[in-house]
């Protein structure tokens, strides 16, 4: 047989298992809190990411969504403290299975570098280092924090290259990143990433580049590695699709700011934030062919030119006095409650069980994750 | 279907490479391309990266010459051509690139742009009042401001920058456009705008499109008629419902099913994931190409290589694939290995 049928996806959610697994499932890994970054710039101090808030669990996954330029990836670059030396760590906590890692210097970083937290960019090629065979490369990680010498990490190396499906490791293992296709140089740098079982895996864009065949593929391998290793994995990435499809729940991004979070499915089917709305709506499905896409207007604004007031006024049709001149926080959202054709999971969100920060928010009480949107007329919103 | 504007009957292109791992040095970038396009209609070409899309798209545009086939172009062939009839045609086909940064000249204002292809065909607007009126004109048409003109292109967002590169397109008032992936560079909000721009724009002009991408529910939402790639081959064509509702060829339901939905029901998906990757076009498998790959694959299709048949199915409506083994169209995919439900 050449094929294989995806048996369980792992969006089904709610999450079927065993109770074991379930209160595995809800086991906080990652939790950001008031995540802010600074890119200095000729033209003054920038924030490309303004007062970020999420979570990640063990065996979900949380996807980061937004466009070009909404500070997703500087997120991400921050989380793994791989950011520019223009940008600064202006405020906020990471804090990775109780150690907030915004609080230690670079050097003590580097020690959760591969044991505790991973990461896979989307371009295989610049991320792999042309000189070095991909044997050398996936060994590094065993070499360093294990203290294997070469020998030893070779074989690592081809157990790493038999995890993820790369066929005839023996030999490959001496191969160059160039003499590999783009989907198996993806490979190459999801092994790198889970080499040492980290707990929290990054994924920035990791199919983008390929083609949808071989994104399929690579989307599950990520999930088969996020089932064995009980991973948390934060997935980036623009595409609405990839988000339904992948994710337990999600953080959409606009100009640096968390928007709105939430369940995957509850967001995308009763989204609370216009921008998210609006989104969903300039996708062109469950429509007659040549029909009007009902798009956004404009585009989003420069960094360095961010309103005072809500982030996506400009081009929000909602848009009130009130909005250009007070920034909306991320408040709790799913006071309207939503069908669940499973009818678990409903929305929990009381004020009674919230904290009083905007990052405390976006868990309740039971520590599920609850809907927040950064909207003045988030209940004004209606979706037909 | 539109009475056809343009059509393709049997076209090859074989590029020299140097020798290949394999010894080959042969690549066959398009084998046996057939297909029509009518007048103003929209042709969707899907593929993957290496299939042939951007060959045939060069192609069409006369920047490669095939090695056999004919080109029709309302009857006449245009690699037939020569001095002024040439000029002529190249004036009725014109082209819409991939990556607004890259396609348009960092140094030119917006309305230089759009007015360069007036250098060549200097009979279009001979006087320099006709020629800017035409810019305003044109910017105004694809959403600009008339007065957008005179800003260079740094100065437009993604979004804009393509309109900028749809004026340039329509500039010589051409009947057919070949979009190479218009709105993939685009995010998606921005992606939308373009979109029905393009509609639009069909919907007055009455021009053709040659609409090549790769993302399956863009081309659902624009084209009439789609073509799949594969290796150089079109192994499956039709009208757009038709083919993605009802695909006979074991590829195109696997490119279907691969592809992410955007489905907030839930609703469990079982997809097909293929195995392995694109074969070499240096060393295309014998016989079918898609076999080594194929769940469906048996002795004949190694040795045979199929030809493109016409498959009806129950509602009356055809479309065509080359497959020894078309997927039943009754039973969706329960032919197959495994079973796809849509959303």
């Amino acid at each position: 047989m050449r094929t294989a049928a995806e048996q369980a996806p792992p969006n089904s959610r709610p999450r079927a298992g065993t109770p074991a697994t379930q209160s595995q499932a809800h086991d906080v890994v990652l939790q950001v809190k008031d995540l802010a970054v600074d890119i200095r710039t000729h033209r003054g101090t920038i924030r490309a990411v303004n007062s970020v808030a999420f979570e990640a669990r063990a065996g979900e996954t949380l996807a980061l969504l937004g466009e070009s330029g909404c500070g997703k990836s500087m997120t991400a670059k921050a989380l793994a403290g791989i950011m520019d030396p223009v940008c600064d760590l202006a405020d906020g906590q990471i804090v990775l299975n109780g150690t907030d890692l915004a609080a230690l210097s670079p050097k003590e970083r580097l020690k959760f570098a591969g044991p505790e937290l991973g990461i896979v960019f989307q371009d295989a090629l610049t991320a792999l280092n042309p000189v070095y065979t991909v044997g050398t490369q996936l060994g590094e990680a065993f070499r360093i924090h294990r203290g294997l010498n070469a020998k030893q990490a070779r074989l690592e190396a081809i157990d790493l290259m038999k995890r993820v499906g790369i066929p005839e490791p023996e030999s490959r293992v001496n191969s160059y990143p160039h003499q590999f296709s783009g989907g198996m140089r993806q490979r190459i740098l999801i092994a790198m990433a889970v080499a040492l079982n980290p707990r929290l895996l990054i994924a920035d864009e990791p199919t983008t580049a390929l083609d949808v065949t071989v994104q399929a593929q690579i989307m599950q391998l990520l999930r088969t590695l996020r089932e064995e290793g009980q991973m948390a994995v934060i997935l980036i990435t623009h595409d609405l699709a990839v988000v339904a499809e992948e994710a337990d729940s999600v953080a959409v991004m606009y100009a640096g700011n968390v928007v709105e979070s939430g369940p995957v499915a509850e967001v995308f089917a009763d989204p609370r934030h216009p921008y998210t709305k609006g989104l969903l709506e300039s996708v062109p499905v469950h429509l007659e062919r040549g029909a009007h896409l009902k798009s956004i207007p404009g585009s989003p604004p420069e960094l360095h030119d961010i309103p005072a007031g809500c982030v996506y006024q400009s081009r929000c049709p909602l848009v009130q006095d009130i909005c250009r001149a007070e920034r909306p926080a991320l408040r709790p959202a799913g006071r309207r409650r939503t069908a669940d054709p499973a009818g678990t999971n409903v929305l929990e969100a009381d004020d009674g069980g919230m904290g009083t920060t905007p990052a405390d928010r976006t868990i309740s009480a039971e520590g599920r994750p609850v809907r927040t949107a950064a909207c003045h007329f988030s209940e004004e919103i209606t979706n037909g | 279907m539109a009475e056809p504007l343009l059509s393709i009957d049997g076209l090859t292109k074989t590029f020299h490479v140097a020798k290949s791992a394999s010894g080959n040095t042969k690549l066959k970038a398009l084998d046996g391309i057939s297909l029509t396009v009518g007048r103003g209609e929209t042709l969707g070409l899907v593929g993957e990266s290496g299939c042939g899309k951007s060959t045939l798209a060069r192609t069409l545009m006369m920047l490669e010459t095939p090695d056999e086939g004919t080109v029709s172009f309302e009857g006449t062939n245009p690699f037939g051509l020569r001095g002024k009839e040439l000029l002529g045609w190249r004036r009725r086909v014109q082209m819409v690139f991939q990556d607004p940064f890259a396609s348009l000249n960092a140094r030119m204002s917006a309305g230089d742009i759009i007015a360069e292809p007036w250098a060549t065909h200097r009979s279009l607007y001979p006087t320099s009042k006709e020629r800017d009126e035409r810019v305003r004109e044109l910017l105004e048409m694809v959403g600009l401001r008339a007065s957008d003109g005179r800003k260079s292109p740094q100065e437009f967002s993604g979004g804009q920058r393509q309109r900028i590169g749809i004026a340039r397109a329509l500039a010589l008032n051409p009947d057919a456009i070949i979009l190479d992936e218009p709105v993939s560079a685009l995010d998606l909000s921005v992606q939308a705008q373009v979109l029905n721009l393009l509609n639009e724009l069909q919907r007055e002009l009455g021009v053709s499109y040659i609409f090549i991408s790769h993302d399956l529910t863009v081309v659902r939402h624009v084209a009439d008629r789609v073509a799949v790639m594969y290796l150089g081959r079109i192994i499956e064509t039709g009208e757009t419902e038709e083919v993605f509702d009802h695909p006979r060829h074991p590829y195109t339901a696997a490119l279907m099913s691969a592809s992410p939905k955007l489905d907030v029901t839930g609703a469990k998906r079982d997809r097909i994931v293929l195995k392995g990757e694109l074969p070499s076009p240096l060393d295309p498998p014998s016989g079918c190409r898609f076999r080594t790959r194929c769940w469906k694959a048996q002795d004949i299709c190694a040795q045979v290589a199929p030809e493109p048949q016409v498959l009806t199915a129950p509602d009356g409506r055809r479309h065509s694939a080359e497959c020894h083994f078309p997927l039943d169209s009754l039973k969706g995919l329960a032919g197959a290995a495994v079973t796809a439900s849509a959303p």
